[in-house]
């Protein structure tokens, strides 16, 4: 099998026992739920603004629905030590972290469809095409935390205490994607021109670029017992 | 990369001075051991004697401390990895199987990762060998713990490894099942297979094995011809390896 169908065969795999078992999607989704709630209740939305913050807070419900998210993937690779028999198997190990990336990447999508809506409504945005140029950003952004965090996940995955240790060395790593993703999102809301975020976009790109080639380049690495 | 020498078929296996510790722990010390292309060894040993950890050596999955190991004349760490992978196959305790997907897909997943040129086939197949071609549609979390091990040795059989390796390959399995776990077995010997099985069942492991190697305290303390052995000389060999360890007992 060709390098991408090797791919696509761990994104499927992923995705088909996702789509049976229904646990990862339930749980990031009543966990982004629960942080647009709690941050509707926090802030009086009838006198500030969402633009002032709504940045922030779709952020802070999409990075802690994606820690989740990633630290599930590897859970299921760790029980029955079904991940021993992923590095037993002939395929070049890039191929199984760029399946799990993608895979994260469309679960924490899927999350965000969902949110984004519902933010708009709660926090009583008045909708504008705006809102569309957000999407672009969230791919972009996300692309960013799927790689850097699939490589954490799978660097932490046969220790211990891999859940505690997870978002201690992720959240470090994952500052300047934040930061970027934040600012560009915020920006956009408040109907800055292009060239206001643009450097932020850049940053984003270059972030996504370089965690991905490292990755491939040093995933075999990760893995070795 | 290590070559045998010109006329001489390289060892399928060979471990040389091969050591294995985690933090000060030897899981496994100073392991000599020569296993030719296509013999049945039986490695033997008391709970914690570095069976399992010899195994996932041989399979690759974890690096020597020290010493050498060669598959196939090569040197796992610098031999290209993915044809050494194809030639090896490895029944751990764990299944390695996933519970959402059905027998059927569990196997089709493993088929295409070894990129067998007709998965569904080869994946329907490796299904009817072990006597779950009616439950193939079904989850694995349905199956019972003996169904779930015969699916794991359909998985690891699947892609016909010319080293099979297997801890406690009988486990849970029913009479029935684990004759034609035997009938299996005997299939890959005979097809020209090398297999290292690490099992305590002493009766199973003289009817495959050429050989019984046995381990103590991650120590080869024993390595004799199966034929020179029956299961109660066997069982005192083990008792008495793992009462003396020191005893000068390799002698094939």
């Amino acid at each position: 099998m060709s390098f991408l169908g090797d791919v696509a065969l761990v994104a499927g795999k992923d995705l088909r026992t996702e789509l049976r078992s229904r646990d990862q999607i339930v749980t990031l989704l009543f966990f982004a739920l629960l942080v647009l709630v709690v941050f509707n209740f926090a802030f009086d939305f009838t006198v500030i603004d969402f633009v002032s913050l709504g940045a922030g807070i779709l952020w802070v419900a999409f990075i802690f629905s994606g820690v989740l998210a990633l630290s599930h993937s590897f859970q299921i690779e760790r029980e029955q030590d079904r991940i021993q028999g992923i590095l037993l198997a002939p395929i070049d190990r890039s191929a199984f972290y760029l399946g799990k990336v993608a895979a994260t990447i469309l679960f924490m999508s899927a999350v965000e469809a969902i949110v984004v809506p519902v933010s708009v409504l709660m926090f009583n945005y008045r909708f504008s095409a705006r809102v569309a140029l957000v999407i672009p950003i969230l791919i972009l952004n996300t692309v960013g935390f799927a790689a850097v965090g699939t490589l954490f996940a799978a660097m932490t995955t046969q220790t211990r205490r891999s859940e505690l240790l997870l978002p201690l060395l992720l959240f470090p790593a994952a500052v300047p994607i934040a930061l970027a993703a934040v600012k560009t999102t915020s920006q956009i809301l408040a109907g800055r021109p292009f060239d206001r975020y643009a450097s932020w976009i850049a940053l984003s790109a270059a972030y996504d670029a370089i965690f991905l080639s490292a990755a491939v380049l040093l995933f075999d690495y990760v893995l070795e017992e | 990369m290590t070559a045998a020498p010109a006329g001489r078929r390289a060892p399928a296996l060979l471990a040389l001075g091969l050591s294995r510790h985690y933090g000060p722990h030897a899981a496994l010390d100073r392991i000599d051991l020569e296993i030719p292309a296509g013999e049945f060894v039986a490695l033997l040993g008391p709970n914690g004697a570095g069976k399992s950890t010899l195994l996932r050596l041989f399979a690759t999955l974890i690096r020597p401390t020290a010493g050498r190991l060669e598959v196939h004349g090569l040197d796992p760490r610098r031999a290209e990895r993915a044809p050494l992978a194809r030639r090896i196959g490895l029944l751990s305790h764990q299944t390695f199987l996933y519970d959402h997907l059905t027998g059927l897909e569990n196997l089709l997943f493993y088929a295409r990762l070894y990129g067998l040129p007709d998965a569904p086939g080869a994946a329907r197949a490796a299904l009817r060998a072990v006597g779950l071609e009616d439950r193939g549609f079904d989850l694995l979390r349905t199956y019972s713990r003996g169904m779930q091990q015969r699916l794991a040795i359909a998985r690891t059989l699947l892609h016909d490894p010319d080293i099979v390796l297997l801890d406690e390959p009988f486990t849970g399995l029913d009479p029935e099942a684990s004759d034609r776990l035997h009938e299996r077995l005997g299939g890959a010997r005979a097809a020209g297979a090398t297999c290292v099985m690490a099992t305590h069942d002493l009766g199973a492991g003289l009817r495959l094995a050429d050989r019984v190697v046995v381990l103590v305290s991650g120590r080869l303390v024993a390595d004799r011809p199966a034929r020179e052995l029956d299961p109660p000389s066997l069982g005192a060999l083990v008792r008495q390896a793992a009462r003396e360890p020191d005893a000068a007992w390799s002698a094939p």
